[in-house]
């Protein structure tokens, strides 16, 4: 009892002489820069070294982190449950975040609403695209990137690539974002061969390593030689493809190293541009845009460099589409399209620029996907 | 026998209290080899857990989860049974209250669709663990590995019916239920901040409290568990029994699920498995089975929880710091199990020395 | 490259490379397991000793160059949380059952503690047999590419399988299990059997380990184990304490769990949740068809926790 008394005493006493040496620290450094150190939160939902979707959102934090005055602090394996408020309060009471970015879809909605009227001085930004003006607090935003624009130049590698004439994607939802990815890997690949196929297998969540290579080896075995995905940790399908001897594009990040030979090229985010772009304005005080969507030509997402399978022609075919979208031009969903059930999904004269709202929603796989969206 | 009281109270406190110490000693050993400074992350640790008012909110709403689904394993344990099922029967339950909220009683008065989510869930959640406990008793199956199963079947249901037939086509990139509507959701008590689900979570802990241990019903439950064949031998319904003790267990995880529903997402989705259930096994074994007990132990797992956020930003430590504290903290507490018992004699030996 | 379609051919052949491939990491953690239950305890941690067996597999076969060291250093992790759970077993009074689940929970926590630097680089995997290299298809030679470590897995099933019926060690750990006073009469230390072969148990668990990390899918990171030591255990009730028929069951839950993407790689699109828990529906089904209140399952160890 004697020990533990003495613990005791001694951890208190501790806890206080390091407040004050908190507030003399504080006080010291502060009166040299003249400028305030604002705090960066950032929340991850899984491993920031998934060579996937929380790498690309940590390497903006990386990039952020490299700004003068900005202290970025991080929470990684952070479920959408209260867990996510109570993480982005304790960065605002705590450690007095003026910005954070929640990075998962999952934590706008109810997560980053419930919190962010609640603290009007800090700011939230969403990765999702969420935001309703006139409904959502005005302290929150919600950015996303037009992805499947890299993954239509990534198809029309892929298409002009494959020599079987049948691409595969793993995807782990049938949801929009991930339907919309699919449909056009698919329509740039048509682009190129208007005969090919793209197979889809839906794993039923974004991290199952084993069925993510079940999936890839089942779709080897149907003689696909080409591989994408939209899952969270693209590492296990990369590598598969290498081993056996197939081509792969990947997602999210760069994962060239993974594959030297088989890796064709990938659809990546490009956040570090996003996230600096945002602290900047920040800092200068400027107003924020609620709602920031964009695409290659906005340089929210990017193409990784060719991989040494990639013909010459293949690569002008897709130099050309990618200096089609930069210039504006390029309109990938328009009439007329069919669905896989042979449904007209867009009607002949019909074309729904990148920011059509109806694209949203999308909940049909085009004609020359073999998959379903039920579950 | 008027000596034999202190000392088994003691006991109680002591040993629990100790290990609780020793853990923390054994954690603070680890660290300070990989060269952090053990009492500056205990300080943080306090700090993020109980050190303001905002910490003392974060941890009280992850700790009531956490009572609830901690009964769900206390309960049966009352019987001899070890359920880890707590996990499926949220899911189970948190789905139900979803369905009862969204569908049925959309234009109804909030605390009639209240009521409704919050019964939906609990009465699912108890088939849930109540079908563990008929199989046990009536087929002979062995109750954990059937719940441990039942898990994985209930989130594979749950993911099922969210993504396919129950899914609302407006929740686009988050499949989910239909939302229940913020009117119909279970606000927060006035003055602290946390959801109306802690004081549930509280009452159905002393509830169960004085059922299991004050009422001739949970005597019976106690000898049934000590000694089926004596039990039945007295005439003790058993399988009743087993089937009624199930159901409470699932119905306070089923609960905890139709709370987390109707106070904090606003759907049924995927996000339902996060663990509570899981985490709610090692709550209740800490609290040796006591529902009484199960709340201050709740308390402490929210509050290690709850800081640990600010042990990954403040002292670099990765998340995976704070699953090893309480693997530590469960061995040290399990473990000490074997002490029960040994204070008297140690006594009576020095009184007579 | 032979770029042809397999069709249908592909699903019967996806389920056989599904079994041998996603089988193993099952068959090591239910060999384990059945080992430590024949002697009377239950290990349910040995998602513990799996996870953290993956982790040091990686970390030692990236930083050594050699997988195989990995497999051992998988191994050592194995054993060492085994030894915890059977010295802490060892007490009066202590359930093994919630031990398991705090080892469980302690082995993962220092899996992934110490797994962070790891989940980036690429180590070297276990090198495999190609069975298939008869075979023109690819596909079949794919699917024959066998692991080294699931021909030692392979081997190890018949080989405890008599080690428990025709040794006298084996008749010692029997003896154990079944019933405590009979083993005190003959003088067998029961506590030393047991712990014995709970580290032999958390072994073989932790080899599993390394399997999926050095092998298939082949590299480490957080969500690498879906469960599958915790499933596991519920494959031994399914087996019966028979390390045979744990072979045989591993196979059946590794198919089963590429039977979902496969049928969906040649357009059998729907309900692919449920193709996912068709193992434990499986196994729940068995368990309610072969046990009644009266008879107990048939092989199971008398001194076993759940059959009290």
């Amino acid at each position: 009892m004697k020990v533990a008394e003495a613990w005791l005493c001694s951890f208190f006493r501790r806890g206080r002489q390091e407040w004050l040496a908190f507030l003399f620290i504080s006080f010291a450094m502060a009166a040299p820069l003249h400028a305030e150190e604002a705090v960066v939160g950032f929340l991850y939902v899984g491993s920031k070294a998934d060579y996937g979707y929380n790498q690309a959102h940590a390497q903006g934090a990386a990039a952020v982190k490299a700004m003068p005055g900005v202290k970025v602090i991080e929470e990684e394996n952070v479920p959408e449950t209260i867990a996510v408020q109570n993480s982005m309060e304790s960065m605002i009471n705590l450690d007095g975040a003026k910005l954070i970015f929640p990075t998962s879809f999952g934590y706008y909605d109810p997560h980053v609403l419930t919190v962010a009227p609640q603290y009007p001085g800090t700011t939230f930004l969403h990765a999702g695209g969420l935001y309703q003006e006139g409904k959502h607090p005005a302290n929150a935003g919600s950015y996303f990137g037009y992805i499947d624009e890299a993954q239509y130049i990534a198809g029309i590698v892929a298409g002009g690539t494959s020599k079987t004439g049948k691409l595969g994607f793993i995807a782990a939802k049938p949801i929009p974002q991930v339907l919309r990815n699919i449909n056009s890997f698919t329509l740039g690949a048509q682009s190129v061969n208007p005969k090919i196929t793209t197979q889809v297998i839906f794993t039923g969540d974004w991290a199952l390593p084993v069925k993510e290579a079940e999936a890839a080896n089942s779709l080897i075995d149907q003689g696909i030689d080409v591989i994408t995905m939209h899952v969270d940790s693209p590492k296990v399908i990369i590598e598969i493809c290498e081993r056996r001897g197939i081509y792969s594009s990947g997602y999210h990040a760069d994962q060239s190293e993974l594959a030297p030979k088989g890796y064709l090229t990938g659809a990546e985010w490009n956040w570090p541009k996003v996230y600096t772009d945002f602290v900047k304005l920040l800092q200068e005080g400027k107003p924020f845009p609620h709602l920031l969507r964009g695409g290659l030509k906005e340089g929210i997402v990017k193409n990784s460099k060719y991989g040494p399978a990639v013909s010459a022609k293949t690569i002008e075919l897709a130099e050309a589409a990618k200096a089609k979208f930069m210039a504006g031009e390029m309109v990938i969903y328009k009439g007329e399209l069919k669905d896989n059930k042979g449904k007209v999904v867009i009607p002949a004269g019909q074309s729904l620029p990148q920011t059509d709202i109806k694209l949203e929603s999308m909940d049909y796989l085009v004609a020359g996907v073999i998959g379903s969206t039920g579950s | 026998m008027n000596v034999r009281v202190p000392a088994q109270v003691l006991e109680s406190l002591l040993i629990p209290v100790s290990a609780l110490l020793a853990a923390l000693l054994l954690f603070g050993i680890f660290l300070a080899c990989l060269g952090n400074d053990p009492l500056a992350v205990f300080h943080s640790m306090v700090r993020g857990g109980f050190g303001s008012a905002f910490a003392w909110r974060n941890t009280l709403e992850r700790a009531a989860p956490l009572m609830l689904t901690a009964l769900c394993t206390a309960l049966p344990a009352q019987l001899g049974l070890i359920v880890i099922g707590g996990e499926g029967a949220l899911v189970v339950g948190g789905v139900s209250a979803a369905l009862a909220g969204g569908l049925a009683f959309e234009d109804q008065t909030p605390w009639l669709a209240i009521a409704a989510m919050l019964i939906a869930g609990t009465a699912a959640g108890g088939a849930w663990i109540g079908l563990v406990g008929w199989l046990k008793h009536y087929r002979g199956i062995n109750e954990t590995i059937t719940s441990l199963l039942f898990n994985y079947i209930a989130i594979a249901l749950m993911n099922h019916l969210v993504t396919g037939p129950w899914r609302d086509p407006a929740s686009l990139n988050k499949p989910s239920t239909r939302p229940v509507g913020s009117a119909h959701m279970l606000g927060d008590m006035p003055g602290l901040g946390v959801h109306w689900g802690l004081a549930l979570a509280l009452a159905l802990c002393l509830v169960c409290y004085t059922v299991f241990r004050q009422t001739t019903f949970g005597f019976a439950v106690r000898i049934a568990g000590g000694n089926p064949r004596a039990a039945r031998l007295a005439g003790l319904p058993v399988g009743l029994l087993t089937l009624i003790t199930c159901f409470w267990a699932g119905a306070a995880a089923g609960l905890a699920g139709s709370i987390e529903v109707a106070a904090i997402q606003g759907a049924a989705n995927a996000s339902l498995a996060a663990g509570y259930g899981y985490a709610g096994i090692l709550a209740a074994f800490l609290a040796r089975q006591n529902p009484l007990a199960v709340i201050p132990v709740a308390l402490i797992l929210g509050g290690i929880s709850a800081s640990a956020g600010l042990l990954q930003r403040s002292h670099h430590l990765p998340d995976a710091a704070v699953l090893m504290l309480q693997g530590i903290i469960f061995i040290t507490i399990l473990s000490s199990e074997t002490c029960y018992g040994r204070l008297q004699p140690w006594l009576d030996s020095r009184r007579r020395a | 490259m032979n770029g042809e379609a397999l069709g249908w051919w592909g699903v019967p052949l996806a389920i056989l490379g599904g079994a041998i491939r996603a089988g193993t990491p099952y068959l090591f953690v239910s060999l384990g397991e059945c080992l430590t239950e024949k002697s009377g305890r239950i290990n349910l941690g040995l998602e513990g000793n799996l996870v953290l067996g993956a982790m040091s597999a990686y970390a030692v076969s990236y930083l050594s160059g050699s997988p195989w060291l990995g497999v051992l250093a998988a191994g050592g992790t194995g054993m060492l949380l085994g030894l915890l759970h059977a010295w802490l077993c060892s007490f009066p009074k202590v359930n093994d059952i919630a031990v398991g689940i705090a080892l469980m929970l302690f082995g993962i926590g220092v899996a992934f503690f110490f797994g962070k630097p790891y989940i980036q680089p690429a180590a070297p995997h276990l090198p495999a047999l190609g069975f298939g290299d008869w075979s023109a298809s690819a596909q079949v030679r794919a699917a024959l590419e066998i692991n080294v470590l699931f021909l030692i897995g392979l081997g190890t099933a018949p080989l405890l399988g008599w080690f428990l019926a025709n040794t006298r060690w084996g008749l010692m750990v029997r003896t154990v299990g079944d019933s405590r006073n009979a083993a005190e009469a003959l003088g067998f230390p029961v506590n030393r059997v047991r712990a014995a072969a709970t580290v032999a148990g958390g072994f073989l668990a932790g080899v599993g380990g390394a399997f999926l990390s050095l092998y298939y899918p082949g590299s480490w990171n957080e969500g690498l184990s879906s469960g599958q030591g915790l499933i596991a255990v519920a494959l031994v009730v399914f087996a019966r304490w028979q390390p045979m028929r744990c072979l045989y069951a591993s196979l059946l839950f590794g198919g089963a769990g590429a039977l979902g993407p496969a049928l969906q790689s040649v357009g059998i699109t729907g309900g692919y949740y449920l193709f996912n828990a068709a193992p434990y529906v499986l196994t729940l089904l068995l368990m309610a068809a072969t046990c009644s209140p009266e008879r107990t399952l048939s092989g199971i160890p008398g001194e076993l926790s759940v059959t009290k």
